[in-house]
């Protein structure tokens, strides 16, 4: 049997032909059973996010199994059979392994590292486990891609470090002060960047939260969302002396807050620190105030700066994911090998063959003198038992049934026949 | 014995710096446990070389420049770890380990000859000021660590370019906050072991300040200290300035713990 894959994800097809294969609520369910029962197809298992589609099996024979699964998706979405040629990718075996691996590690994911993949891959694998619509393979290949996905984030770096603007300032937030609980957070002005760096400030947990707006309604407007206090806009500087981060977007076409406002301000709250993220354009905080002690005043580019450096970080420790990523791929290479039951046959004969010799010769050693003859018919009563006892597991091995790696496992599982590490 | 245990605590705090810069450019969880594992370890030999050393003597091993150095050394280390406990600073080791290490090997250069003790020195006066002084200090050489640390991640914040050790490095207002509460912990301890200074010099030579060159170099590091707790409070001096000075102040105390000590000699006979 071999582990096949038929997909599509954000690089390969665009969100049109994404949301027309996706599986969303029900049709995932019925769209499984659909799948498992298709002709040729072992194991199924269906990972359906709003970037990647992927069918996982296991089958007998891959040729086969691409083209029923390609007709299976064209008539279960209604879609034209020809149109998906070019927007899906199939894999197997090894490199169906290994894409697994990726995907689960989320280095295959558009924002490098992120970390829900994992979790949809696990709900995928959970649903196909109630449905039991997996068996011994796919079972093995979740299992190992999710304890590898976790391998991949505890060695390596690559979900760590801000990869978007406003997680980027909360996490210089984080660097400058020691608790973000104790401190006050002022929004000025409004904007969509400015909101949502505000939202992760605000979920993050400050102690208060002052909002300020040219128009006041919507400094009440916000302030009652952010559960703030609205402040009026000529008045913003004042409450300076009390705020520690200022996030500032304002359509005003020149500084607002200059430096000289700003030494009298730090001078007021005793050089406390102070993070300002200036996100409007054209910059409304004179950008002379980064020069001033104490005080970092981040605009859009330095953010973004960060934002890259993180990015590029990321990429290289994708590098040394892909390494981890070869390591597992050998492993679970190994013990889908070991399933294979010649080997196992030839262990368990082994197995049986030291036993018998080892028994004899406690035997021999113990009772001392014996006679040639005697020997000889002890010896061939021994191996006549052994013959006798490996002989069913041996032509079960040996005949064509459909769960035979079900089998060869648990034959080695009962004959203490050792191929690969237990990892439960 | 005592020698052997002295070079053992020696290689433990070497190690321990080592294994501490190395942390600085490769960052592993196992390494820094190494790091710290050695410095105990060095930490609990020292100890006992101490009190060996102690018994041997017969007095409270402060009475030369060595033991002096190794006694200043024990009191960093264990203000190290008092940190490391309570605040599970990363990074700490990779900065305060190096100047464990050379102060160490400043120690073992020093003669460790012990003489009989010199009739002015034969006071209870010597235990309760050399503790005052060496905790005192030790507390800034602390300071001087998380000095430095808070400039390079100020650095790092101000020039917006976040090099590799800013994620590891604590924000810039705890290492500043640390810094503070050292000085603070320091600086009474300082100037009781000025006061004692004065008390014993009155008993054993009759006037309360010579004006030897020690005594003239701890009454500026006093000032230096004075100033930045002074200037905190009133005019709100924080961050890269009280970093800096707390810098300065303790380079003035090494100055005047060991450059002092080459130029002459003054009445303070074992620094």
């Amino acid at each position: 049997m071999k582990i096949f894959v038929v997909g599509l994800n954000h690089k390969i097809a665009d969100v049109d032909v994404r949301e027309k294969l996706a599986f969303q609520g029900d049709k995932l369910e019925t769209g499984l059973m659909r799948f498992r029962d298709l002709p040729g197809i072992e194991e199924a298992m269906i990972i359906s996010t709003c970037n990647r589609v992927e069918l996982y099996a296991s089958v007998q024979e891959s040729g086969q199994a691409a083209e029923s699964i390609k007709s299976f998706l064209a008539s279960f979405h209604n879609i034209n059979r020809e149109s998906l040629d070019k927007s899906l990718y199939i894999y197997n075996d090894v490199q169906a392994v290994r894409h697994a691996f990726r995907v689960a590690a989320s280095l295959d994911s558009m924002v490098l590292g992120e970390p829900q993949i994992l979790g949809q891959i696990k709900d995928a694998f959970e649903l196909a486990l109630s449905k039991k619509t997996t068996g011994i393979l796919l079972n093995k290949l979740m299992k190992k891609a999710i304890s590898v996905a976790k391998r991949v984030r505890t060695e390596t770096k690559i979900a760590e470090n801000a990869v978007s603007i406003s997680f980027a300032a909360v996490e210089l937030a984080k660097k400058i002060f020691t608790d973000l609980s104790s401190k006050v957070f002022m929004l000025l002005g409004a904007g969509e960047m400015a909101e949502l760096a505000a939202r992760h400030l605000i979920g993050n947990g400050v102690r208060e939260v002052l909002v300020s707006n040219r128009t006041f309604d919507r400094a009440c407007d916000l302030a009652k969302e952010f559960n703030g206090r609205p402040v009026q806009f000529d008045e913003f500087i004042q409450e300076m002396t009390s705020t520690d981060i200022l996030i500032c977007s304002t359509g005003a076409p020149h500084y607002i807050l200059t430096k000289g406002q700003m030494q009298k301000v730090m001078r007021e709250r005793k050089q406390r620190q102070v993070f300002i993220i200036d996100i409007s354009v054209p910059r409304n905080i004179d950008p002379a105030i980064n020069d001033l002690e104490n005080v970092y005043l981040y605009n859009v580019d330095d953010l973004q700066g960060v934002v890259d450096t993180n990015l590029f970080e990321r990429q290289k420790e994708a590098e040394k994911a892909e390494k981890i990523i070869g390591e597992e791929v050998e492993t679970f290479l190994k013990w889908q090998a070991s399933l294979d039951s010649v080997p196992t046959i030839i262990a368990l004969r082994e197995k049986a063959e030291e036993i018998r010799r080892e028994e004899l010769e406690k035997l021999f050693n113990k009772v001392g003198e014996l006679g040639e003859k005697e020997k000889e018919a002890i010896e061939y009563m021994a191996t006549a038992i052994m013959n006798k006892l490996i002989h069913p597991p041996t032509a079960a091995l040996k005949g064509d049934t459909e769960n035979k790696e079900m089998l060869v496992a648990a034959v080695r599982r009962l004959y203490g026949i050792n191929g690969e590490k237990h990892e439960e | 014995m005592g020698v052997l245990l002295f070079e053992l605590s020696l290689t433990c705090y070497f190690a321990a710096a080592l294994i501490g810069i190395t942390e600085l450019f490769k960052e592993s969880k196992t390494t820094e446990k190494i790091a710290l594992l050695s410095a105990l370890i060095g930490f609990s030999i020292h100890t006992v070389s101490i009190i060996y050393r102690y018994l041997s003597a017969g007095h409270i091993p402060i009475t030369n420049p060595h033991e002096a150095t190794s006694f200043f050394v024990w009191c960093i280390v264990l203000i190290f770890f008092f940190l490391q406990y309570r605040y599970k600073i990363s990074l700490l080791s990779s900065f305060i380990m190096p100047i464990v290490f050379l102060l160490m090997l400043t120690a073992s250069l020093l003669s460790r000859e012990i003489k009989p003790l010199s009739p002015t020195l034969q006071s209870y006066w010597l235990g309760i000021h050399t503790v005052f002084a060496f905790l005192g200090n030790a507390s800034f050489a602390l300071a001087f660590g998380i000095g430095f640390m808070y400039l390079v991640q100020e650095r790092y914040v101000k020039t917006k370019n976040l090099g590799s050790l800013f994620d590891r490095l604590p924000s810039l207002q705890t290492l500043d906050e640390i810094n503070y509460r050292l000085i603070s912990f320091g600086f009474p301890l300082l100037s009781l072991a000025i006061i004692t200074c004065a008390l014993w010099a009155e008993t054993a030579w009759g006037s309360y300040w010579n004006w030897d060159t020690r005594e003239t170099w701890s009454l500026i590091t006093w000032f230096i200290y004075a100033i930045i707790l002074h200037s905190r409070l009133i005019a709100g001096w924080r961050g890269k300035r009280a970093a800096i000075l707390s810098m300065i102040g303790f380079i003035t105390i090494i100055v005047a713990f060991f450059g002092v000590k080459l130029l002459k000699k003054g009445l303070h006979v074992f620094l």
